[in-house]
């Protein structure tokens, strides 16, 4: 009864609408479409590139651990054989298109964390992959600096602890090389155009590194891009993979490579 | 636009509201799966590398 009687007048309402008033309408339903997009985009920033991220992350960390063979965890309550001198560190071996390593930090988020590295630092590395490697600058063992770059927030947020790194915190990385550790010592806020901070011994052209050190790259402050966040580290350790990781790591191996 | 869009859906009002519905998450979809992810390479805001040098 009520939808019979209120159809024609509806319609009669809809004829009495002036062209103009049509294209206002028009317009503003355009307005608000543009304005709903721009806040899905906004979610799907800060929400969907995390899933997304986290996913590829997930893929290429198991098409690593199967070529890294049998990863040996010593059991739960296995004391650590301490001040075993394993040599020097290999130099690791990187192509480009490679995820070459696993990167473990004890002291992200609440357990720790672990992200695979692979070689490059183009938006389809570093959007999905996790942690990126600068090519042209040293590897892994090598003297010098192995520089990583990885997004502070967004696209698995992978380096957003990285500002809380501190004194006697380590840094894992495991390749098909070993297990190398690397020891915080210092951070810097630098200029995003501040490129020097990626040479062999950072801001010093031409000087020969003595040492070999992990550079870590991110954004800062979080949720923008005025500056970037600079973490280096220290190689102090490396052990083969036989040897299994070190105590401080083996929860996320054994996550990692599972 | 969206009035001329659901009074052209077909069937009664209740199925045309899940219509609605579908075709609201099938764009939703649409944005998140690939306009966005192409949208992103001209963001300026997430961009956490550092200035690149030639050695």
């Amino acid at each position: 009864m009520n939808r019979v009687a209120s159809a024609p007048g509806r319609r009669m309402a809809r004829e009495k609408q002036t062209v103009g008033g049509r294209v206002t309408g028009f317009l503003g339903e355009l307005l608000i479409t543009l304005g709903i997009v721009l806040m899905l985009y906004v979610v799907w920033e800060l929400w969907w590139t995390n899933i997304d991220s986290a996913n590829a992350q997930k893929e290429v960390t198991q098409n690593l651990v199967q070529d890294l063979g049998d990863v040996v965890i010593p059991e739960e309550g296995v004391e650590e054989e301490e001040d075993i001198d394993y040599g020097p560190a290999p130099t690791a071996e990187a192509a480009p298109g490679d995820t070459f390593g696993i990167m473990y930090f004890p002291t992200f988020g609440k357990d720790g964390t672990h992200h695979p590295v692979s070689y490059g630092v183009q938006s389809s590395v570093i959007d999905n992959l996790g942690i990126g490697y600068y090519p042209n600058t040293q590897l892994p063992g090598e003297k010098g600096n192995f520089a990583v770059a990885a997004h502070r927030q967004t696209h698995g947020q992978v380096f957003w602890d990285i500002d809380k790194l501190d004194n006697g915190d380590h840094v894992y990385l495991q390749t098909k090389e070993g297990y190398y550790t690397y020891t915080w010592f210092d951070t810097e806020i630098v200029a995003p155009s501040n490129g020097d901070v990626l040479l062999p011994t950072p801001h010093q052209w031409g000087v020969e590194p003595t040492e070999s050190i992990l550079t870590m790259t991110s954004c800062h402050p979080p949720f923008s891009t005025r500056e970037r966040i600079i973490a280096y580290s220290e190689l102090t350790d490396w052990r083969p993979l036989d040897a299994g990781p070190p105590k401080e790591i083996r929860e996320l191996v054994a996550d990692a490579t599972s | 636009m969206y009035a001329w869009i659901f009074r052209n859906l077909p069937g009664p009002v209740w199925l045309r509201i899940i219509e609605a519905l579908i075709l609201i998450a099938a764009v939703v979809l649409l944005l998140m799966v690939y306009v966005f992810p192409w949208l992103s390479q001209y963001s300026p805001f997430t961009d956490s590398t550092i200035g690149q040098i030639t050695l």
